[in-house]
């Protein structure tokens, strides 16, 4: 590869915590990779599993899901259902051969704007690793 | 995906320049053109401001001119605008809920600099607000009643303002304080600066009208328990706990205090553990509600079950026969439409910087120790005395005085790096008590830098360095004791001058530490209540820092004072007046907006599993019969009053049968198809 593999990744943030807290990381001009493409969910729990698959089948090369730290949902527990959920999800992937450093979760809080920051570096760095993801990707098929 | 519409889109999209914010890094123009080509897309343009007046009048007028079906801002976060623009398109005729907005300044061109990426990033992001609202719907707005009453948690300074307000208005107010009394740290604190008010004497007016509004009903003593529901339609269960002492009875003579066993023997907790009371006690005399309160810990009777041989004297003394060990305590469930929490602050630990010496040395006083020593309630009646035996007699006065600014505050290494903001001002006061009550003593002040910003700040701290008091810039690393020889008080100081890079040291017979404000320590049992936000400092996170300062991000919730982060009584009573005005705001109108957003059941292909039922938070799905050509079945039916729209039931759901509006697979799904494509 001449040109240094840059991957896409698609997050998933739940409106309260994470959403504003990569808010806050915009207000203080917080510079971070540009491979994240965020998508507005209300809560984490919301994330159903088969968005993360679909993403991947897209082409996405790898996924985010970031909600408020554990204990302090918006809305009680959605992020601990979203937590279960994530971690059968990991372990499904893992077992069909996706690179488990594809698959990501996070909490970041409201006020971590520096600490969206670290998530994204973390998360960009592990998908680099696993490269393009090509397992699922729908083929055009030449008949 | 057009072609499976059921209407024709006609999408405008709007990019906004926010000056030069978005402008300055991403190629708009470019942005504008390829928006343009997007599927169903009418109308693309630009402007420097779209939330400015003009900017949202190109929107109405395209709404009109061009009908628009479906509005697409690309600008800021939809946390800040989404109200906005969602206006623009009421007020222009169309759904509110057809805007789907693109955050290209807070995630594009406040973050990433490079203006391709940038620009690319912004094309893709409105490339799946596109897609998402192609598929957006129509939603209705609904209004609820609002509960004519509020909670306020916290009887401090800004809880007492805030329900004076709120009940002077005409609304019915539930107080709850934890402690026996009203009151909070201002009622401890002597003198106030910059005016040297003395506190207790423009407080307690205050903490009386509180307990003798009509509309306030206090409860002290206790403590909120359970708190459900939604803006405007809150239930709240509050304990109040037993004081062993009838509430009607009492009559707050204090004839049980004199006579209980332990009188002077128990430290008290408003006299900083400084000054003792009894088993049974008033924190303070103007203490409201005048009423007695047993303390279950110390009292023998409720310790030990037994108190001395002729059992408990409090019982005997008592003329109206208040004392009742029998009480137990009491749940009051009340509804109410708003709450403001005021809960306070801890002052900063000195377990944490022991280097200090505090623990070690009863010389070594906080700053909130030394307003009890020098407040006419305090142990001392006001003089300062230190080292008193238990009878309260001998002591001496210290001849060397020093202050200590910024102890646990903007020091990283105990975590806090924020400036608690009044203690510049209350040392500057507390050597001044210093030069008024002992003119001879030797004062030193050790400082950081002084922070005199308020109105008379910088006057008062003039006045008292012209009043002989040596400021110092340095802070001190150590403070310990000279000798160990009993009757010498002396502690040496070491710190180094800053201004001539000089290790000095300096004695004192007395240490006033400017301790800073923290977070409360219980600050966790509100936070699970209310599922509030904390900011890093760990204070509750305010909705928007500059512009919604007494809002949380809870509908209905305010804060006032201390509880938001640290300042000055002035500061405390505005925000309070801020809280309770925003309060009465949804009270005084009646009715407030419930969320739209709310999950639907399409029963058809609903299996009736109860998962959704399962996981909802709120208990706002139950399954009910359906009737299914004769067959009776059961289905999801969601309670639109109580659902939040998390869509937690969405991901649980099988079928897919239950969806959040808004936020429905099919209309995330074509987002994620848009993102995901590798660019």
């Amino acid at each position: 590869m001449s040109e240094e593999f840059e991957p896409n990744i698609v997050a998933f943030l739940c409106n309260w915590c994470s959403y504003a807290g990569a808010d806050l990381a915009g207000t203080s001009r917080t510079q971070y990779l540009p491979n994240i493409k965020i998508i507005r969910v209300m809560c984490s729990g919301r994330v159903n599993p088969l968005f993360l698959l679909n993403a991947l089948q897209q082409g996405a090369d790898g996924v985010l899901i970031s909600g408020c730290h554990p204990g302090d949902c918006h809305y009680l527990e959605g992020n601990f259902y979203a937590r279960r959920r994530f971690m059968l999800m990991h372990k499904l992937l893992e077992h069909v051969g996706v690179d488990p450093g594809r698959v990501n979760m996070s909490w970041v809080s409201a006020s971590e704007g520096v600490k969206f920051k670290d998530v994204i570096e973390e998360v960009v760095t592990s998908v680099k690793e696993a490269g393009p993801m090509d397992q699922f990707r729908r083929r055009q098929l030449n008949w | 995906m057009e072609e499976n519409l059921n209407y024709k889109p006609k999408i405008g999209v709007y990019v906004c320049h926010c000056g030069i914010n978005i402008g300055s890094v991403v190629d708009v123009p470019a942005v504008v053109e390829f928006a343009s080509k997007l599927p169903g897309v009418a109308v693309s343009r630009e402007y420097t401001y779209m939330c400015s007046d003009p900017g949202q009048n190109l929107i109405k007028e395209d709404i009109k001119n061009e009908n628009l079906n479906r509005v697409i801002v690309a600008s800021c976060s939809p946390r800040m605008h989404e109200p906005t623009f969602r206006k623009t398109l009421k007020e222009a005729g169309l759904n509110p809920y057809f805007l789907e907005m693109a955050n290209i300044r807070e995630q594009v061109s406040w973050v990433h600099p490079d203006r391709d990426e940038a620009t690319a990033k912004a094309s893709k992001l409105i490339e799946a607000a596109v897609a998402k609202a192609l598929l957006l719907e129509a939603l209705e707005e609904k209004e609820v009643d609002v509960i004519p009453s509020c909670l306020v948690i916290g009887a401090g300074i800004a809880g007492i303002q805030a329900s004076l307000d709120i009940a002077d208005a005409g609304f019915k107010v539930y107080l709850v304080e934890k402690t026996p009394s009203v009151g909070g740290h201002m009622a401890q604190l002597d003198k106030t600066f910059p005016t040297l008010d003395c506190s207790a004497c423009i407080l307690t007016p205050k903490m009386v009208d509180v307990a003798n509004h009509p509309n306030i009903e206090l409860m002290t003593y206790s403590q909120l328990e359970e708190i459900s529901g939604y803006v405007g339609n809150f239930k709240a269960k509050i304990r109040k706990k037993a004081r062993y002492v009838d509430f009607h009875k009492c009559t707050g003579c204090g004839v049980c205090a004199e006579n209980c066993r332990l009188a002077g023997r128990v430290p008290n907790e408003f006299d900083e553990l400084i000054g003792m009371r009894g088993a049974i006690y008033l924190p303070f005399p103007q203490a409201v509600p005048a009423k007695y309160t047993i303390d279950p810990k110390r009292c023998l009777q409720l310790s030990k079950g037994k108190c001395g041989k002729e059992g408990p004297a409090c019982v005997a003394v008592c003329g109206p026969g208040a004392v009742n060990f029998e009480q137990e305590d009491e749940m009051v469930e009340i509804e109410i439409g708003t709450v403001i929490v005021a809960s306070g602050y801890d002052v900063f630990p000195m377990e944490k910087k022991p280097e200090y010496g505090w623990k070690e040395n009863e010389n070594v006083l906080t700053g909130l120790e030394f307003e009890r020593l020098v407040s006419a309630s305090g142990p001392t009646g006001g003089k300062p005395i230190l080292g008193r035996d238990k009878k309260g007699e001998g002591g001496y006065e210290p001849k060397k005085v020093a202050f200590i600014h910024c102890v646990g505050s903007r020091d990283k290494s105990v975590g806090n790096e924020y400036c608690s903001r009044v203690c510049c001002m209350y040392l500057a006061k507390q050597a001044h008590l210093i030069r008024d009550k002992l003119p001879d003593a030797e004062i030193n002040v050790f400082y950081m830098d002084v922070r005199a910003f308020g109105k008379g700040f910088e006057e008062f701290y003039d006045r008292v360095r012209r009043e002989g008091v040596r400021y110092v810039r340095g802070n001190p690393s150590e403070i310990y004791k000279k000798s160990g020889e009993e009757g010498d008080h002396t502690m040496v100081i070491k710190v180094e001058d800053t201004l001539t890079s000089t290790p000095l040291e300096y004695e004192a017979d007395l240490v006033v530490l400017g301790v800073g404000l923290e977070p409360r320590k219980d600050i966790r049992e509100i936070i699970d209540l209310f599922k509030l936000s904390q900011s890093t400092d760990g204070f509750f996170l305010e909705a928007h820092p500059k512009l919604r300062p007494v809002d949380t991000a809870s509908d209905g919730v305010f804060l006032a004072g201390c509880c938001q982060g640290p300042k000055d009584i002035p500061d405390t009573v505005a925000q309070a007046k801020g809280a309770a005005s925003s309060a009465l705001i949804l009270m005084a109108y009646g009715k407030v907006k419930v969320e739209a957003q709310v999950s639907v059941v399409s029963p058809d292909e609903c299996r009736g599993c109860g998962f959704c039922v399962e996981v909802c938070p709120f208990g706002a799905i139950e399954l009910v019969d359906e009737n299914r050509m004769g067959n009776i079945v059961k289905v999801a039916f969601v309670n639109e009053a109580l659902c939040k729209g998390c869509g937690s039931c969405a991901a649980a759901c099988l079928s897919g049968a239950i969806q959040p509006r808004s936020f429905k697979d099919e209309q995330i799904l074509p987002q994620i198809a848009v993102l995901g494509v590798r660019p």
